[in-house]
C-alpha cells in the first residue's frame, strides 16, 4: 500500500497537485471536535494519522460511536451535497494530522476543471459506496451465535 | 488412526468472554497424534454429543487447547466443564494452514470474532519462527470489546513485532478504539499485496467480503487461505455432511485456498 | 475383500443343484449366504438356507416410481433386475453402535463396539452393484481414514456375482459402464441360461477362493456353446436397456448447470422424501445419535443413515445451508454425477436405475439429466 490518501491514490498526479494547491495541514488535539450533526459541512480532511470517531448524539445516552476512520481515509462527504450540513459529529480520538480541504473551492474547481471533477466524484461515490456496505454488513450483526437470521 | 474418542481431563478453564470458554486439556492415557494449526478434532461431551473444534493453542507435550463458544447442547455442555472434568477427544481431522506458503512472506492474519480461535496457533508460531516469516499483522473484529478473545495475549503479540488492529461493530463506554467492520482495517496498517498471505477465518459473509477487499487492493487468490465451516458429524469425510460442492472439507478443508473456494462460496444453498 | 480378477477361467456348467450346492458349501465354510427371494411382493435380500429361496420364476415389471412383480413361465432365478434393497444394508449398515462411554466416578471410559461381524456370502450380485461396492470401498476404507465397521464387514465378504440379462425398464448401466457383463471384484460370477438345452448356470471363479469353491461344485466343465450362449444373452440385454444416460461429460455438466431452471421444475416436484438415497447403492451419508440410559452414567454413539434432502443435514448454527428443495435435490444430483468424481474419482451412479423405481412421484434421474443436457445446448445455441 502506498502512503497517498485512498482519495488520491490513482489519481493522475497533475490532478492531484492542483488539488493540493487547495489544502492546508490541520491538526487537532485529542478530543477536540471537529463538526457536529446539522453544521455546516464546509470542508474535509484527509486523515494522515490518528483516528476520528464519527458519532450520534442519543438522548440521555452519550454520544454513540457508529465508525471510526483511520490514516488514508477521507473524513467528510456532506459537502458535495446541498444543503451541506454533517449528518454525524466527528471527534478526535487522539491527536490527528490531516490535509483539510475547503469545499467551496473544491468544488469550483471540479466545475472549471470537469475531469478532474468526475475522477474526483467518481472516488467519493466508491467511498460512499464502500461505507454503504460495510454498513450493510454490520446489520447483519454477523458476531452473533445465530446471526440476525430469524429462526 | 482411532475413530473411538479418546479421554482427555480438562486441567485448565479460561473464560474468554461472556459465551466463549476456552478449555485446556491433557490426555487421560493414550494421545491424539499431534495438531497443527487450523486443523481440529472432534470433542465429546459426555452423553450429549460432538462437535468439531479447531486448536486453539498446541501446547507442550500432548495438551491442547480449544476455544468453545457456547451456541447449542454440547458447546453449552462444553463451557460448563470445570477442571478435573473429562471428555472425550479424536482427531487431528482436516487440513491446517498452509504455512509453507506463507514462508518468507508477510502473514496478514484477519479473523472475526470466534474465527480467531483456530488462527491463534498460526499467530504464535510466526511469532515463534521470526527469521521463516516477514512481518506478522493480525486484523481483529469483534461484536463488542468484551467479545474480544484472548485479550492480554494480543499485548504480547504486539511486543513480540506484530502489528495487531483491533475494530468492534458496537463499542461501549470507555472504547477507544476502532469501529467498523474489519476489512476498514486494511487500509490503516502498512501491509504490501505483492509479499503477503493472508489466512481468514470468521462468518462467511465477513469471508468474502474481507476477500473482495483484498483483491480490490492486489492481492492475488492463490496468497488468500480461507477456513470454511459446514455441519461436520464424522471428521473423517466418511458422513458426507462436510461437502461444499466438489469439497469434502472434513478431509479437503476446513482450509481451502481461495482460487478453490472462490466459485463455490458464489453459488447460493451450495 | 476380494482379490483381484484372475485371467478369465473356463469355468463349469451346473445346474440348480449346484447352485443348492453353492448355498450348502458357502454355509459349511462359515458364511452367512444372503441372496434374492421373494417377500412382500418384492425381491428382497436375505439370509438364505437353500438355494431353493431364490426368486425361480418371478420377474419385476420396472417404471417410473412403479415395480411390480411378475411370474415367469422360464422358472429363471435372477431374470429380474434390481430389488429395493442393496448391498450395503449389510456392508454399511443403517444403524450401527459405534461405541459405548462408561463414566465412573471422574473417569470416562470408551470402548468400540467390536461385534464381530458375520461373514457374508452375497449370492447374486448384478454387476451395477459390484461397481457400487467398489464405489463404497474406495469411499469408506481408500481414503487417510478406514471405517472399522464397513472394513469388517467388507473384508470377510466373499461375492457372488450374477450377469445380467433381463434388464428392466429403469436400468441403463450400459451408458455408465457397469454392466451387463460383470466388472472385476468378485469370487465367483454366474450367468444364468434357460433354453431349449435347460436350466444352467455357467459360472467362472475370481479369486483364489472363489476357485476352490468352483471345484467344489457338481458340474462340468463348460462346453463352448454355454459360454457362446450366455455370452450372447450378456449381449442382448445391452441392448436392450430401458434408459440411457446422456453421452456427456457428466462431471463438467453438472458444474456447468448449477443456475439451470430445470432445478426449479425438479423442486416443484420432488417431495424431498429421501426414498432415491435409501435405495441407491452408493448413497453412503450418516449422522450420529448419542443416547444415555437413566442413570446417565451410560452413554452410546449410534451412526445411522442420513439422507440429504433432510433440512437437518446441512445444519449451520443460523440454519440449514440448503433450505430450499431445489438446492437439495441439486445437491443430491450433481453429487451423484458430478462432484463424486473430485471427491472419489468415479461416478456415484451405476445405473441400476432403483432412484426411477422408486420415487413416488416418478422422477427419473436420466430425464433430469438430459433435460440439463439440453438445456446447455440451448444455451450455447443462443445468439445471445
Amino acid at each position: 500500500m502506498t502512503g497517498w490518501p485512498l482519495l488520491l491514490e490513482t489519481l493522475p498526479r497533475v490532478q492531484r497537485d492542483r488539488l493540493f494547491t487547495l489544502a492546508d495541514e490541520r491538526e487537532f488535539r485529542a478530543g477536540s471536535t471537529l463538526f457536529d450533526e446539522g453544521g455546516v459541512a464546509d470542508r474535509f480532511w484527509l486523515i494522515r494519522s490518528g483516528e476520528v470517531a464519527l458519532d450520534v448524539y442519543v438522548p440521555g445516552r452519550r454520544a454513540q460511536v457508529v465508525e471510526t476512520l483511520g490514516p488514508r481515509q477521507q473524513l467528510g462527504w456532506s459537502w458535495i451535497f446541498p444543503p451541506y450540513r454533517w449528518h454525524l459529529g466527528a471527534r478526535a480520538l487522539g491527536p490527528v494530522r490531516t490535509w483539510e480541504f475547503p469545499a467551496a473551492e473544491v468544488r469550483e474547481l471540479c466545475m472549471a476543471d470537469t475531469e478532474l471533477g468526475y475522477e474526483l466524484m467518481l472516488r467519493c461515490a466508491a467511498l460512499i459506496a464502500d461505507r454503504l456496505q460495510a454498513t450493510r454488513l454490520r446489520l447483519l450483526d454477523l458476531y452473533t451465535p445465530h446471526g440476525s437470521v430469524p429462526s | 488412526m482411532t475413530t473411538v474418542p479418546l479421554p482427555y481431563r480438562v486441567t485448565a478453564v479460561s473464560a474468554e468472554t461472556a459465551d466463549c470458554v476456552s478449555l485446556e486439556v491433557a490426555p487421560v492415557g493414550r494421545a491424539l497424534p499431534e495438531f497443527s494449526p487450523g486443523r481440529f478434532a472432534m470433542v465429546y461431551a459426555f452423553g450429549v454429543g460432538e462437535v468439531p473444534i479447531s486448536v486453539s493453542a498446541i501446547g507442550a507435550g500432548p495438551r491442547l487447547v480449544h476455544t468453545v463458544r457456547a451456541i447449542g447442547a454440547v458447546t453449552g455442555a462444553l463451557c460448563r466443564l470445570r477442571a478435573g472434568d473429562t471428555i472425550g477427544l479424536r482427531g487431528p481431522y482436516g487440513t491446517g494452514w498452509d504455512l509453507e506458503a506463507a514462508a518468507g512472506l508477510d502473514v496478514l492474519v484477519v479473523a472475526g470474532g470466534i474465527g480467531l480461535a483456530p488462527l491463534r496457533p498460526v499467530v504464535r508460531h510466526v511469532l515463534d519462527h521470526p527469521g521463516r516469516y516477514g512481518r506478522l499483522r493480525a486484523l481483529l473484529g469483534a461484536r463488542t470489546p468484551a467479545d474480544l478473545l484472548y485479550g492480554e495475549e494480543l499485548e504480547h503479540w504486539r511486543r513480540a513485532s506484530a502489528q495487531v488492529e483491533v475494530t468492534v461493530d458496537r463499542p461501549g463506554p470507555g472504547w477507544r478504539g476502532s469501529v467498523g467492520v474489519v476489512t476498514t482495517l486494511l487500509d490503516r496498517v502498512d501491509w504490501r499485496p505483492d509479499r503477503t498471505e493472508a489466512l481468514i477465518c470468521g462468518p462467511e459473509v465477513m469471508i468474502r467480503h474481507t476477500v473482495r477487499a483484498l483483491l480490490a487492493r492486489g492481492l492475488p487468490a492463490r496468497r488468500v487461505q480461507v477456513s470454511l465451516e459446514r455441519n461436520m458429524r464424522c471428521g473423517t469425510g466418511h458422513c458426507g455432511h462436510c461437502q461444499l460442492g466438489p469439497l469434502l472439507l472434513c478431509r479437503d478443508g476446513p482450509v481451502v485456498g481461495y482460487d478453490r473456494a472462490r466459485p463455490l462460496l458464489a453459488v447460493r444453498e451450495l | 475383500m476380494s482379490a483381484p480378477t484372475l485371467p478369465s477361467a473356463e469355468g463349469v456348467a451346473i445346474g440348480k443343484e449346484g447352485l443348492v450346492a453353492l448355498v450348502n458349501v458357502l454355509r459349511a465354510r462359515g458364511y452367512t449366504v444372503v441372496g434374492p427371494t421373494v417377500r412382500d411382493g418384492a425381491i428382497v435380500l436375505e439370509e438364505l438356507e437353500s438355494a431353493g429361496q431364490l426368486p425361480y420364476g418371478w420377474g419385476v415389471d420396472l417404471e417410473a416410481g412403479q415395480y411390480r412383480l411378475r411370474s415367469r413361465t422360464d422358472g429363471a432365478a435372477f431374470a429380474n433386475a434390481a430389488g429395493p434393497q442393496s448391498w450395503k444394508t449389510f456392508l454399511h449398515p443403517a444403524r450401527v453402535r459405534q461405541w459405548t462411554a462408561e463414566r465412573t466416578g471422574g473417569e470416562l471410559v470408551i470402548e468400540a463396539d467390536d461385534t464381530t461381524p458375520p461373514r457374508f456370502a452375497f449370492l447374486g450380485v448384478r454387476p451395477c452393484d459390484l461397481r457400487a461396492i467398489a464405489v463404497q470401498d474406495r469411499i469408506l476404507t481408500a481414503g487417510p481414514h478406514s471405517d472399522p465397521v464397513y472394513r469388517g464387514r467388507r473384508s470377510g465378504a466373499f461375492l457372488v456375482a450374477v450377469e445380467c440379462t433381463e434388464p428392466g425398464a429403469t436400468c441403463f448401466c450400459v451408458s455408465m459402464g457397469t454392466g451387463p457383463a460383470a466388472g472385476p471384484g468378485y469370487d465367483l460370477v454366474l450367468t444364468e441360461l434357460v433354453d431349449d438345452e435347460g436350466h444352467r448356470f455357467w459360472i467362472r471363479g475370481g479369486s483364489p477362493e472363489g476357485a476352490e469353491i468352483l471345484a467344489e461344485l457338481p458340474g462340468e466343465p463348460a462346453p463352448e456353446a454355454v459360454c457362446r450362449a450366455a455370452a450372447g444373452a450378456v449381449a442382448s440385454a445391452a441392448e436392450r436397456m430401458g434408459r440411457r444416460m446422456p453421452d456427456t461429460d457428466m462431471r463438467r455438466l453438472m458444474a456447468e448447470t448449477l443456475e439451470a431452471p430445470r432445478w426449479d421444475d425438479v423442486a416443484s416436484r420432488c417431495l424431498t422424501c429421501g426414498n432415491c438415497t435409501m435405495v441407491c447403492p452408493t448413497c453412503f451419508c450418516t449422522t450420529t445419535e448419542d443416547v444415555t440410559d437413566l442413570t446417565g452414567d451410560h452413554a452410546e454413539r449410534w451412526r445411522v443413515w442420513d439422507v440429504c434432502f433432510d433440512l437437518d443435514f446441512s445444519y449451520l448454527p443460523g440454519g440449514p445451508v440448503r433450505a430450499s428443495s431445489r438446492s437439495r435435490y441439486r445437491q443430491w444430483l450433481t453429487h451423484k454425477l458430478g462432484t463424486w468424481y473430485d471427491q472419489f474419482g468415479s461416478s456415484g451412479c451405476v445405473g441400476c436405475g432403483r432412484c426411477i423405481v422408486w420415487c413416488p412421484v416418478a422422477i427419473d434421474i436420466t430425464e433430469e439429466a438430459a433435460a440439463l443436457y439440453d438445456w446447455t445446448r440451448r444455451t450455447e445455441d443462443d445468439p445471445r
